[in-house]
């Protein structure tokens, strides 16, 4: 039997006694799941005793009430949320129907639960809320396993292209209603905005046709091919985008660095890492690009002198439509998937990444790809 | 900063949203002030505190508009604030804030979905203003 921690934050001795004798012999099975779940109960009677408890010890279910005498339930929720905890909350309140909308904002991450309830009604909240926990690890485990996980990226997709849908959507009815008069000049922003996010949609699509290439059991096509080439056919795909704001691009590249590639591969990293290295840059910056061979290994080396990020931003870079939004990114478009394809790809060629920035100075991006076996599909 | 118009903060993370927002409002008689993320709205509200509050359900974190209205109600109960969201059109769920027990809970005056007409836009904002 597995043995699941459940946190019951409520002011009520009563409430707590209740869930303590109507948990304390229940237990929750599930086709998948080996061994069935019963419940150990830890209490606290104020929202400051809960955080203390998440603090120090590990639980994975938390029953939380929001009206407590110190500071309220969703003031915990909050605390949790920050602190990435991972547990699941329940909220147990006297009110009802919080449920659609909760389960709106965060997808059935936590649940809900009206008081009074019957002992009937808890344990089906606990049911479900087991089964959730139990499906949410394992889909954690699936991840770290390489598994994709498609259904939320692909509902992460629609809202990235559902968004320039709407802002577009909303110019053109500006327009059409001729909100700000009838003067054609004073809707140029408004046009140009619209490009904009067109383009942006655009960019989006075609790094999702970069990562159609990185299906598993995808035909890759590795050959002997002179990588220095491929960087030099990037670098110049790459000027005109560096002359707008007038970016040296500064190249050191070894002569005939001949490896063990796919093409279109290597061109997906190049062009994102210089990309962005232009992207993000100042006007009047710099770009170094460098490709030196170690024999036994390529390294990559792809340095500007752009806005930087700090650690924090750093260890969100590689997540799939993660994009940095502070005040410095806010007028640059990017799909938020580049440098996951490039993590992809790198991944592929059992390859590192390493980042380093400095906020204001600039970012460095390395990768070492090792010389390696050679196959023709990609890993599942 | 003039108090002659009612001033209405608009916080949302997609900055075109916030553009025709802006020209909505004005057109509607009031003053825009705008914010990008959960932070700049705070810091905006503790500057000049607005009249009415339209915020945007998810922001950098998918519950951050509601934690972001109990932030709002718990300091200025008597600002007025609307969430207003896509969720509908995304999820096909509907929620709304008409019965007690919802509105105990969720720390909004009032729900509404983008792309609403201007005018039940200004409806609402005009209710919940008492104009």
């Amino acid at each position: 039997m597995e043995k699941l921690k459940v946190l019951v934050v409520d002011d009520e001795p009563g409430i707590r006694s209740g869930i303590e004798r109507i948990l304390r012999n229940y237990t929750v099975g599930y086709p998948f799941m080996d061994e069935d779940f019963h419940f150990e109960m830890i209490e606290a009677e104020t929202g400051e005793k809960a955080i203390e408890i998440i603090d120090n010890d590990q639980v994975d279910i938390i029953l939380l009430d929001n009206k407590l005498p110190g500071i309220h339930g969703i003031e915990v929720l909050e605390y949790i949320n920050k602190k990435q905890y991972d547990a699941q909350v329940m909220m147990i309140t006297s009110y009802a129907s919080l449920d659609l909308a909760v389960k709106a904002t965060n997808n059935g991450a936590f649940n809900f639960v009206p008081k009074p309830f019957t002992p009937q009604e808890l344990k089906a909240a606990m049911e479900s809320i087991t089964k959730h926990l139990f499906l949410e690890r394992m889909t954690r485990k699936m991840n770290q396993e390489g598994k994709q996980i498609r259904f939320q990226f692909l509902s992460v997709l629609s809202h990235e292209l559902k968004s320039p849908i709407n802002a577009i959507e909303g110019y053109l009815r500006i327009m059409q209603e001729k909100q700000v008069g009838e003067n054609i000049n004073d809707y140029q922003r408004m046009i140009a905005r619209s490009m904009e996010r067109l383009n942006g949609m655009r960019g989006l699509i075609m790094d999702l046709l970069d990562l159609t290439k990185l299906e598993p059991g995808k035909k890759r096509n590795l050959k002997n091919i002179d990588i220095s080439e491929i960087a030099k056919i990037c670098v110049n795909t790459m000027e005109p985008l560096a002359i707008q704001k007038n970016i040296k691009i500064f190249v050191d590249i070894d002569h005939e660095i001949y490896f063990p590639v796919d093409n279109t591969e290597m061109e997906i990293i190049f062009n994102n890492l210089i990309s962005n290295a232009v992207k993000y840059n100042k006007d009047n910056g710099e770009v170094h690009v460098s490709l030196k061979n170690n024999i036994n290994s390529i390294k990559i080396l792809v340095e500007d002198t752009g806005i930087g990020m700090s650690d924090d931003e750093i260890s969100k870079l590689f997540h799939e439509f993660v994009r940095i939004k502070n005040v410095k990114t806010k007028n640059i478009t990017g799909s938020g998937l580049g440098l996951s394809i490039v993590k992809k790809l790198v991944d592929v060629y059992d390859g590192k990444v390493m980042v380093s920035s400095v906020p204001d100075k600039g970012s460095k991006f390395e990768i070492e790809l090792p010389i390696h076996r050679i196959t023709n599909t990609m890993n599942e | 900063m003039n108090r002659d118009k009612k001033i209405i903060l608009v916080i949302d993370d997609d900055i075109d949203y916030l553009e025709q927002m802006k020209i909505q409002i004005t057109s509607f008689g009031f003053l825009p002030i705008l914010a990008e993320s959960q932070k700049e709205g705070e810091e905006k509200i503790n500057e000049i505190k607005p009249d009415l509050v339209i915020v945007d359900l998810m922001m950098e974190n998918q519950d951050s508009g509601f934690i972001f209205c109990y932030k709002i109600k718990k300091k200025f109960p008597e600002v007025p604030v609307i969430i207003a969201s896509a969720v509908t059109a995304e999820t096909g769920m509907i929620f709304g804030l008409n019965s007690e027990e919802d509105r105990n809970w969720i720390k909004a005056d009032q729900y509404l979905e983008k792309g609403i007409r201007p005018d039940q836009l200004q409806r609402e904002i005009n209710k919940l203003l008492k104009l």
